[in-house]
């Protein structure tokens, strides 16, 4: 089982989460051509080893969260709130 | 065989005498007594039958890796089948029976297939009854359909109760720094060491007394080792598995909790299911005996060398007076010497030559020598014996058992479930545990040591490891080498005769003998994961304890090549079964989801609502008067609806409180249409689509103040709408100061629907003057008070198409709600209607829902392409004309007439044109109802080109799976009031 280290929860099982999608797609504008959406929608990395990630902790504080992940080990590297101000209220708080 | 209860030895306790039955005979055995020993004693040797030859089968071990004692135990609904007769702790009143045999285990008739083995080989069921020619050259399975339930019926074995579970099951979690699995020497001084440096320890034993092998020894104490674990607070959990290993330090663990109990405490599940999170896990599981394969080796009376010396010290058993022990190894030397000094006539027969062996000679030791063939059936009469070298009779040993020590493998099976091979041991002829980065320990026997010493070094070595690796130590430690015998041991795994045809058992259960791996071998099947399939090596209930090596081993000698070169099969979890009652735990019945009500549940009961399941809430499905059938009562209340008034719970829509002085930039990416300039006081109906644009949901939006949105998503979709805000919120818009709450719990909604709903609100609210067609237009948003000064929010919306409302109010007050709204629409010879006329009303005005939304339609194939807006860019907006989006012949919404207007169709029905029905059709019909307004059946459904394309043009309704087919028109899907003038009224 997946443990995720919530930043606001502490380490919980995956099953309180739920897994986003890849959390290094820059998404383009609203008014980007639909070439610019393909290639952010469809056009994926399949990733072996350590990949960025986005897990929503859905049964908990409802925190959308990055979280650095091993495909091959599931092993977790780093874990912080995708939104960059409630990132740098954890950092603070560390 | 002549097995027999001594007078002294075992840890039994010979003053609680405890009755069982075996196949309805009566017997009796002592407390402390497992299944299997108690049977020995009462010299039973026949046990059960295998799988395909129905061979007889005795006891083979006395552990988790018995392949021979399973038996089914209890009747009825707790009837229980394959439980391993040596793992069965003994109770008074236990019922076992033996399984896979008619009449029974000791006269079967499917024995016959014991004769006609030689055709019984590996595959041969499938090479016999699969495309048989010339009926079914190289294609069909028509008759093996037919056949396979014949041969699964000749081939199963024990079958399961069908009757409900009687007992409940439960769901238990822990955590602790470290979790040791096993209590054998290894184990129990790993969990001394971590518990002495303060971690907290919970210590892991399958069996009912912690020892581990040291159960087998004679003069061993398990209260000693018990309570001093105890002492030091470490948390002992004997009749517990730890059945798998998972990501992340997490263990699985099943804990048998009333298995043992003649009358089970009724307030106590029967088992447990633990989902244990540790920081580090050692395992000390062990070292399993293997067999040796050779002729006749699965009759009863044939164990392993140190089940008899289980059974021995553990039960004060003696299961044979001639015993024959064939060994490749120094393991069963003090087993020879106990065995004869409990007055066996015990001979050890040692495949080496040049070997010391320390002994008191009471027992004949035959250096050089191998057992190649057992004569008997149902009991041993006697061994043949021959030369290490060339197998050939050299004497004959008339005997009542044969115990068997091919050498012993570790059970790495743990440590395989993290995807760590093992890695081969020459010396020691065995697989042992490869390095892992994870915080896993392996320890003791299943490490490959072999004596006691080493054992207790190496839990010692594995937790100061633990130590170290969670930064409470930095203390050097070393593990003693793998293996520890006198003498090395010298591989056997087969002994070949080949002047006879009979039998050689690799794998007991599912008679896999070495014939069929040789067959496998022949016909290509070389790998050893294509060798397991094909023969089903290792995949009976011990899923290859035993015979697993001796099959790698066969193939590694016919490829020419070395064990580890062949490879081995990963194991994975459970390492023994675990019953689906136990992984369900208390999810069962009504608890099997949750459930969810509306505030007002018990009241739409007390008023007669048949309820219906959908997502997960139970909704009013319909409201039947006295006599009333579903579809009476449907065609009543949506008839009623349209003449006077109805009152409808549709609290289950999803409601989120968007908020924040961006919220209304927000609305506008994030819906189709345009919401800019939606004012104050003003709800709209919205689409929202996906990144690639698909539509996700529908719903609306209601404009409470500047900053303020109230949002309802459809009922199924609510949690994803959700998470969906949330996400843009937080990944990708984050600088848009919005909030967004879900507050579908919060509020309780009713919609008040017809002609007449004006009339009614009026009469319900403190101020009706705010309720007036001039004051309340069509999509009007108020925040008012019901009578009682109860705060309400209203908005002109209607899915029926009559003019309507719905009414949201704080869920504490919707009893109340209910109580005035029905109180007044009666008044106006109103009704309560549910789901199912709701249902009837929308497809009469062709509006869409979650069936016709179902993930691979865009806002234009639904028919509502206009309502997106042009002036702006939005959140699919980009995608939703792309490429195949916006090809001609998109299946778009229409709606369906039957051409006879008598007839009816359901949904799913496939639409396919005139003479080319066929494959998925042009269109399919999405929802169905029968129209009390137009007074026959419609449907709304989608069609390739859509109106303009078939208006005139008769089609064909296909429904194959109710063997149905109609002609169709195709019809606008705005089938009653297509301008909307009830609605605006």
């Amino acid at each position: 089982m997946i443990r995720i280290n919530c930043p606001y929860c502490g380490e919980r099982d995956h099953s309180e989460f739920s897994y986003g999608g890849d959390a290094s797609i820059k998404y383009p504008s609203l008014e980007a051509s639909a070439k610019e959406w393909t290639e952010a929608i469809f056009f994926r990395k399949n990733i072996r080893g350590f990949q960025l990630e986005t897990w929503h902790h859905s049964n908990g504080c409802r925190m959308w969260l990055e979280v650095e992940r091993s495909t091959l080990t599931h092993e977790i590297k780093s874990v912080r709130p995708c939104h960059p101000d409630l990132q740098k209220v954890v950092e603070n708080n560390k | 065989m002549k097995s027999k209860r001594l007078n002294n030895l075992g840890k039994i306790d010979r003053d609680k005498t405890l009755n069982f039955t075996w196949d309805n005979k009566k017997l009796s055995g002592f407390e402390g007594d497992s299944l299997a020993s108690a049977l020995l004693a009462n010299n039973i040797g026949i046990v059960g039958r295998s799988f395909k030859y129905h061979r007889p089968r005795g006891i083979f071990s006395s552990g988790v890796e018995e392949s021979g004692a399973l038996v089914t135990i209890g009747s009825k609904d707790r009837r229980d089948p394959n439980v391993r007769a040596t793992t069965q702790e003994l109770f008074d009143g236990l019922k076992a029976s033996g399984q896979n045999a008619f009449p029974n285990v000791n006269f079967d008739l499917g024995g016959i297939n014991n004769y006609i083995g030689r055709f019984f080989a590996a595959g041969f069921y499938y090479k016999t009854f699969m495309g048989i020619p010339p009926f079914e050259w190289g294609k069909g399975t028509t008759i093996w359909m037919l056949f396979e339930k014949l041969i699964r019926k000749a081939a199963g074995m024990g079958s399961a109760s069908r009757l409900p579970d009687p007992d409940s099951y439960e769901h238990a979690h822990d955590f602790c720094d470290v979790i040791v699995v096993g209590s054998g020497p290894s184990g129990v001084a790993a969990a001394i060491e971590a518990a002495e440096k303060k971690l907290d320890v919970i210590l892991v034993e399958q069996d009912s007394l912690v020892g581990g092998n040291q159960l087998s020894e004679n003069d061993f104490s398990t209260s000693k080792i018990f309570n001093q674990l105890k002492s030091l607070g470490i948390k002992v959990m004997t009749r517990t598995t730890a059945f798998g290993l998972y990501d992340n330090c997490v263990v699985g663990l099943l804990e048998r909790v009333t298995d043992h109990l003649s009358i089970p405490d009724s307030t106590l599940p029967r088992q447990r299911f633990w989902t244990i999170r540790a920081k580090h896990i050692i395992v000390g599981s062990g070292a399993l005996e293997r067999h040796i394969a050779f002729n006749n080796n699965d009759i009863p009376g044939v164990m392993t060398a140190n089940a008899s010396k289980h059974y021995l010290n553990r039960y004060g058993v003696l299961t044979g007076e001639d015993i024959v022990i064939a060994t490749n190894n120094d393991s069963v030397y003090e087993t020879a010497s106990e065995l004869s000094e409990a007055g066996a006539n015990v001979t050890v027969l040692d495949s080496r030559t040049n070997i010391e062996i320390d002994s008191n000679k009471n027992f004949e030791i035959r250096k050089g020598f191998v057992p190649y063939n057992i004569n008997g059936t149902k009991k041993i009469d006697s061994l043949d014996i021959s030369k290490s070298e060339n197998i050939n009779k050299v004497d004959t040993i008339s005997c009542d058992q044969v115990l068997l020590s091919g050498g012993w493998s570790p059970a790495v099976h743990l440590l395989s479930h993290r995807g760590v091979k093992p890695k081969w041991d020459p010396q020691n002829a065995c697989f042992i545990p490869s390095d892992t980065k994870e915080n896993i320990t392996m320890i003791g026997s299943s490490r490959g040591l072999w004596n006691k010493d080493d054992c207790i070094a190496s839990g010692v070595a594995g937790a100061t490891d633990a130590l170290n690796r969670l930064g409470v130590s930095k203390t050097n430690y070393f593990f003693p080498k793998p293996g520890g015998w006198k003498n090395p041991i010298k591989p056997l795994y087969e002994v070949k005769y080949k002047k006879s045809r009979s039998k050689s058992f690799v794998d007991y259960q599912h008679d896999v003998t070495a014939d069929d791996v040789r067959l496998a071998h022949r016909e290509g099947f070389i790998s050893v994961e294509h060798l397991k399939r094909y023969t089903t090596l290792g995949m009976a209930n011990d899923q290859g304890k035993m015979g697993n090596i001796i099959g790698l081993s066969l193939m590694a000698d016919l490829l020419n090549k070395e064990i580890p070169e062949v490879g081995t099969t990963v194991f994975r979890p459970p390492y023994t079964p675990v019953p689906i009652g136990a992984l369900t735990g208390r999810n069962v019945g009504k608890h099997f989801r949750p459930l969810r009500v509306t505030p007002m549940h018990q009241w739409n009961i007390d008023h007669g609502a048949k309820m219906i399941e959908v997502g997960l809430y139970q909704r009013p499905w319909y409201y039947p008067k006295q006599n009333e059938t579903l579809s009476d009562s449907y065609i009543r209340e949506a008839t009623v609806v349209r003449k006077t008034v109805g009152i409808c719970d549709v609290t289950s829509l999803g409601k989120i409180a968007v908020q924040g002085p961006d919220a209304t930039e927000f609305l506008n990416r994030i819906y189709s249409n345009a919401f800019a300039k939606l004012q104050v006081g003003k709800a709209r109906y919205g689409i929202m689509l996906r990144d690639d644009g698909i539509v996700m949901d529908d719903g609306t939006s209601w404009r409470l103040s500047e900053n303020e949105y109230f949002m309802t998503t459809s009922t199924a979709a609510a949690a994803k709408v959700m998470a969906w805000l949330e996400e843009l919120l937080q990944t990708r818009w984050t600088n848009l100061k919005v909030n967004v709450t879900s507050v579908s719990e919060q509020w309780a909604g009713a919609a008040v629907a017809g002609p007449k709903s004006r009339e009614v609100l009026n009469e319900c609210v403190e101020d009706p003057s705010l309720i007036t067609n001039e004051n309340f237009p069509f999509m009007g948003v108020i925040s008012t008070f019901l009578k009682g000064n109860i705060p309400c929010r209203i908005a002109r919306i209607s899915f029926s198409g009559e003019l309507a409302f719905e009414v949201y109010i704080k869920s504490d007050f919707a009893n109340t709600m209910m109580d005035l709204l029905w109180e007044n629409a009666k008044k106006f010879n109103g009704c309560l209607y549910g789901l199912e006329s709701l249902g009837a009303l929308r497809v009469e005005k062709g509006h869409v829902t979650g069936a016709e939304l179902d993930g691979r339609v865009t806002i234009d194939d639904a028919g509502l392409g206009k309502m997106a807006s042009i002036k702006k860019s939005y959140i699919g907006s980009a995608m939703r004309k792309r490429g195949v989006l916006s090809a001609d012949n998109r299946e778009t919404l229409v709606g369906f007439f039957p051409t006879d207007l008598k007839e009816t169709f359901n949904a799913g029905t496939i639409v396919c044109e005139k003479n080319n029905i066929k494959g998925q059709g042009i269109g399919r019909i999405t929802s169905v109802t029968h129209s009390p307004e137009l007074g026959h059946w419609i449907g709304i459904g989608f069609v390739e080109g859509g109106l303009d394309k078939w208006k005139d043009i008769t089609l064909i309704g296909a429904d194959p799976v109710r063997n149905k087919q109609m002609n169709l028109k195709v019809v606008s899907p705005h089938m009653v009031d297509p301008t909307g003038e009830r609605m605006y009224a």
